[in-house]
């Protein structure tokens, strides 16, 4: 059966953690960092758990600072 | 396989619209204008008009709209954004014009020019930002803040008898026989936001084939002006503004002729 994998890249100097898309991911992929931040102060959002992403972009839909990209292959 | 292999160009299914600015937008994290601004991005990009927009950006939290957007601008007095449109277009026919206002410039100081364009039947979009407070200036009562709310000037929650109902100036428009499209929607799930989008997508189309006026109402959030993070700010919609501002179109005109 086909598998549907996928990838996020985050723009971490645009992200302001919000947590949005950490809230509307489905598979529990994202999180915010613990302890990194980046320019501005914000602990940014990475991909915690990047074997369980679907590119079903959710997180990039409800992100306000337009900084998630989302990559989506069929594995065969 | 591996990360690296995925994110390929030729892979990607989702970026940002070329048309939104790298410049660092000011907004508050987890703020809705943020991804109403990003919407109002694709459309205009999907619908090839970047040469062809005009923006008309209000005095509030969006007054800025002019710095993240790649289209061209012009900026209003408080209020007086629809009033600004309706010269642009009536100039300017053939062109793309929307406002972006927020509920202390649509529904308070600009609540004349809102109901008389509407009433005009203008063929503007009017894209307007409910968030039930006054956001850039420290979360005071809005006219659209809702019963029992605590903002900085109604620290005991808003009372009727002294402050007046929230105003829900949607509706009121929907029953003017100059305006196209109503509708209210909201962007705290990806579902919403894609509805959103297709909101502002017919509201544009309606204003370029010079329809009418449409009015796409975006009940939003304001976390810092409610006190509560991104995601407690999104329940206490869902839980609070819902009842007072019901999501759905409100009139479609074209709709209604197709029955």
């Amino acid at each position: 059966m086909a598998k549907i994998r996928g990838a996020v890249t985050v723009n971490s100097e645009r992200c302001k953690g919000c947590n949005l898309c950490v809230v509307a991911c489905p598979c529990d992929v994202l999180d915010l960092m613990k302890k990194e931040v980046n320019n501005r102060g914000y602990h940014f959002a990475y991909m915690a758990a990047p074997e369980k992403c679907i590119g079903c972009q959710s997180c990039a839909l409800v992100c306000p600072d337009a900084c998630i990209e989302v990559y989506r292959v069929v594995e065969k | 396989m591996e990360n690296n292999d995925i994110i390929k160009i030729e892979n990607r299914v989702y970026k940002k619209p070329s048309l939104l600015n790298d410049s660092h937008m000011h907004y508050c994290p987890g703020c809705s204008h943020g991804v109403v601004h990003k919407l109002v991005a694709e459309v205009i990009e999907e619908l090839g008009l970047q040469e062809k927009a005009i923006g008309v950006s209000p005095v509030g939290c969006a007054v800025f709209a002019y710095n993240y957007i790649d289209i061209d601008w012009l900026e209003a007095a408080h209020g007086r954004a629809t009033a600004m449109a309706t010269a642009a277009k009536r100039l300017m026919p053939d062109k793309l014009v929307f406002t972006y206002q927020g509920d202390g410039d649509f529904a308070a100081i600009g609540t004349c020019e809102s109901i008389h364009s509407c009433n005009r039947g203008e063929s503007i979009a009017i894209i307007f930002i409910n968030n039930a407070i006054y956001g850039m200036t420290g979360g005071q009562m809005a006219p659209t803040t809702l019963l029992g709310q605590k903002t900085a000037t109604c620290p005991y929650g808003r009372r009727a008898d002294l402050n007046g109902y929230p105003l829900s100036i949607t509706p009121l428009l929907a029953q003017l026989d100059g305006t196209r499209y109503v509708t209210r929607q909201s962007v705290h799930t990806p579902a919403n936001v894609r509805k959103t989008k297709a909101a502002i997508k017919k509201a544009f189309q309606n204003s370029m084939e010079g329809k009418g006026t449409s009015v796409v109402e975006v009940v939003s959030t304001c976390n810092t002006g409610w006190k509560l993070s991104p995601e407690k700010a999104n329940q206490w919609m869902v839980d609070n503004m819902f009842a007072k501002y019901p999501l759905g179109d409100l009139k479609n005109v074209d709709a209604e002729k197709k029955d």
